[in-house]
């Protein structure tokens, strides 16, 4: 009875991520129909700071634009910038993996060194070393975030290949004469695809949150742009007057970034048979 | 010990001097950096040349790096390019309010959090366990920025009983609210990391023996288990100091804390490239230094850690 429960529980990660993501995408793809107001024309300032009613659900911002449309365009701006930075990364991160547990050698050593370096010193930390370069705003954010989080791939990548490069289908493939990157890509990734799902997916939920937070701050998306982080640092300004506007934004970040949170962990229980086990003997 | 501490801090220099070396290139090989960022474009030709021979540009790359280390090792940061003053008075006194709140964001975690994870451990599948993976799972996913804006709302605008924000005169009311809203993920990754602790510890065998010599549970738990769960809590620790020190960033301009941290936003903001390189490499070379004193901490609590 316990480990079926345990079984639902684990499940029950992925189906709630599932859902979330499910509802953050249609919210980002079908904008335009299901918000009830344009958030892109520059309000009606005869209502503006209404408190949340049956007209705005949310309520309206200082501009006399309606919270409630900011908050579904703004799953635009999240999803795209973490599912886009979080290919980047995957990609920067398989191709080094790859390369240097397979070749080994000089260039493992030099990728290894570099992976420590990024693991140690924090995402946020050397995204802001590339914003202070860079300057503000949303591309900036993406190149910041899209460059600075794939050691993590890296690592697992790299680990997981020194596992699989002895194995009989690695020797075959070489026997049949196929070449370094033709096993590399065609053999032994599809093999260790699994683990970097889960990095990937859960990348995208820390991506979010930089995301929000480097905004919120001011330095990623500019106005006109409609972003939940941006939302929330005018909140910050009028939190005196219009508090409910900085509920729903947050909260959007929130269910976001633990849609993929689960998720990730919900994949992770699948797919790795390591935690897999470990959960049963516990 | 002495000698194990000075070896593991000389092992830190090739580390320290990658990162300078990163964060130098990063600052100075890509276009768009210092001067071209401070000169606009009514500046004549004549004088971008004299900033650059001010600041030193007009030489090789290698010869500004060696210039940059050589500096850096005497604590000079250069001159700000917006303001014009050193760059290490304007860094100095940020780094105790900084300090100040890492430190307490960590005592709150801690404090919460380790206790919170241990009890789930020790009734794993009851309400309290169940109640605490939930607290932990959300406080991963929770904007903490957002938290700390949520807080202002309840304490400082309804309640009144806390200051919204700013540094004030130090005082301990002022620093209440940031830290809360910076602990707050570290609480719920502690528990997390203390409950999966404590649970593989309570399978093991020294704990059946210490069970079978009967000793009492709060022999058991305070001390075996305690002491054993103590390492890698502190790993985890150590590790997300330097998570929780990127973090401040944005809880330090949430609540308009005087930091490092904000220091570097507004000088991102001008455009102000030696002051933000000054605070990335104060923040990485002190996140660094952190992560040694956790290691030398780990031979105080395990004994069979050797000293290497």
């Amino acid at each position: 009875m316990n480990r079926l429960l345990r079984f639902a529980r684990g499940r029950a990660n992925l189906l709630v991520g599932s859902l979330i993501i499910f509802a953050l995408l249609l919210c980002a793809l079908i904008a335009p129909w299901i918000a009830p107001y344009n958030p892109f024309d520059g309000g009606n300032l005869m209502v503006a700071d209404e408190p949340p009613s049956a007209d705005f659900l949310f309520g309206t911002d200082a501009q006399g634009r309606d919270v409630l449309s900011q908050v579904i365009y703004g799953a635009r701006v999240s999803l795209a910038i973490g599912v886009a930075t979080q290919l980047v990364n995957a990609v920067i991160g398989i191709v080094l993996g790859l390369t240097a547990g397979y070749f080994g050698g000089w260039w493992d050593d030099v990728v290894s060194s570099l992976t420590g370096i990024f693991l140690t010193v924090p995402t946020l930390i050397f995204a802001l070393a590339i914003m202070a370069v860079l300057g503000p705003g949303l591309l900036n954010v993406f190149i910041a975030l899209g460059f600075t989080h794939w050691a993590y791939t890296c690592r697992i990548t790299r680990s997981q290949v020194l596992l699989t490069r002895s194995m009989g289908y690695v020797s075959a493939a070489r026997l049949m004469g196929y070449g370094p990157w033709r096993i590399m890509f065609g053999q032994i990734l599809p093999n260790i695809a699994g683990p970097i799902l889960v990095i990937t997916t859960l990348g995208i939920g820390a991506a979010i949150l930089l995301e929000a937070a480097l905004s919120f701050v001011g330095l990623g998306a500019q106005p006109p742009a409609v972003s939940w982080g941006l939302m929330l640092a005018t909140a910050r300004e009028v939190i005196f007057t219009s508090p409910w506007m900085s509920i729903f934004p947050g909260l959007a970040i929130f269910l976001a970034v633990l849609g993929f949170n689960l998720l990730g962990d919900g994949l992770r229980d699948i797919l790795d048979p390591h935690t897999q086990r470990a959960a049963r003997d516990s | 010990m002495l000698s194990y501490a000075l070896r593991r801090l000389w092992q830190l220099v090739p580390t320290i001097a990658v990162v300078t070396l990163i964060i130098f290139l990063l600052f100075n090989v890509i276009p768009g950096s210092a001067i071209s960022a401070a000169a606009t474009d009514d500046l004549d030709p004549a004088a971008v040349a004299r900033m650059r021979e001010q600041f030193g540009l007009d030489k090789p790359l290698y010869v500004r790096y060696f210039s940059f280390l050589g500096h850096l090792a005497i604590g000079d940061f250069g001159i700000s390019l917006n303001t014009q003053q050193p760059v290490t008075d304007l860094l100095l006194p940020r780094i105790w309010p900084s300090l100040q709140l890492a430190l307490a964001a960590m005592a709150i975690a801690i404090a919460i959090g380790v206790p919170l994870g241990f009890i789930a451990g020790l009734r794993q599948g009851g309400l309290l366990d169940s109640v605490a993976s939930v607290i932990a799972v959300s406080g991963l996913s929770l904007p903490q920025f957002w938290f700390g804006l949520l807080l202002m709302y309840l304490f400082s605008v309804q309640l009144g009983w806390l200051p919204t924000m700013g540094y004030g005169d130090g005082s301990f009311a002022y620093l209440i609210l940031p830290a809360l809203s910076l602990g707050v993920s570290f609480m719920a990754l502690l528990a997390r990391t203390t409950r999966a602790a404590v649970i593989e510890i309570l399978h093991t065998d020294y704990i059946r023996t210490a069970h079978a010599k009967g000793l009492t549970n709060a022999v058991i738990y305070g001390k075996h288990v305690m002491r054993n769960a103590g390492t890698l809590i502190l790993t985890t620790a150590g590790l997300q100091f330097g998570a929780i020190m990127g973090k401040a960033v944005i809880i330090e301009k949430l609540f308009s804390w005087p930091g490092v941290g904000s220091l570097l936003i507004d000088s991102i903001f001008v455009r102000d490239i030696t002051v933000a390189q000054a605070c990335v490499i104060v923040m990485i070379v002190f996140f660094l230094l952190v992560s040694l004193i956790v290691d030398m901490l780990y031979t105080l609590i395990d004994p069979r850690i050797e000293h290497r």
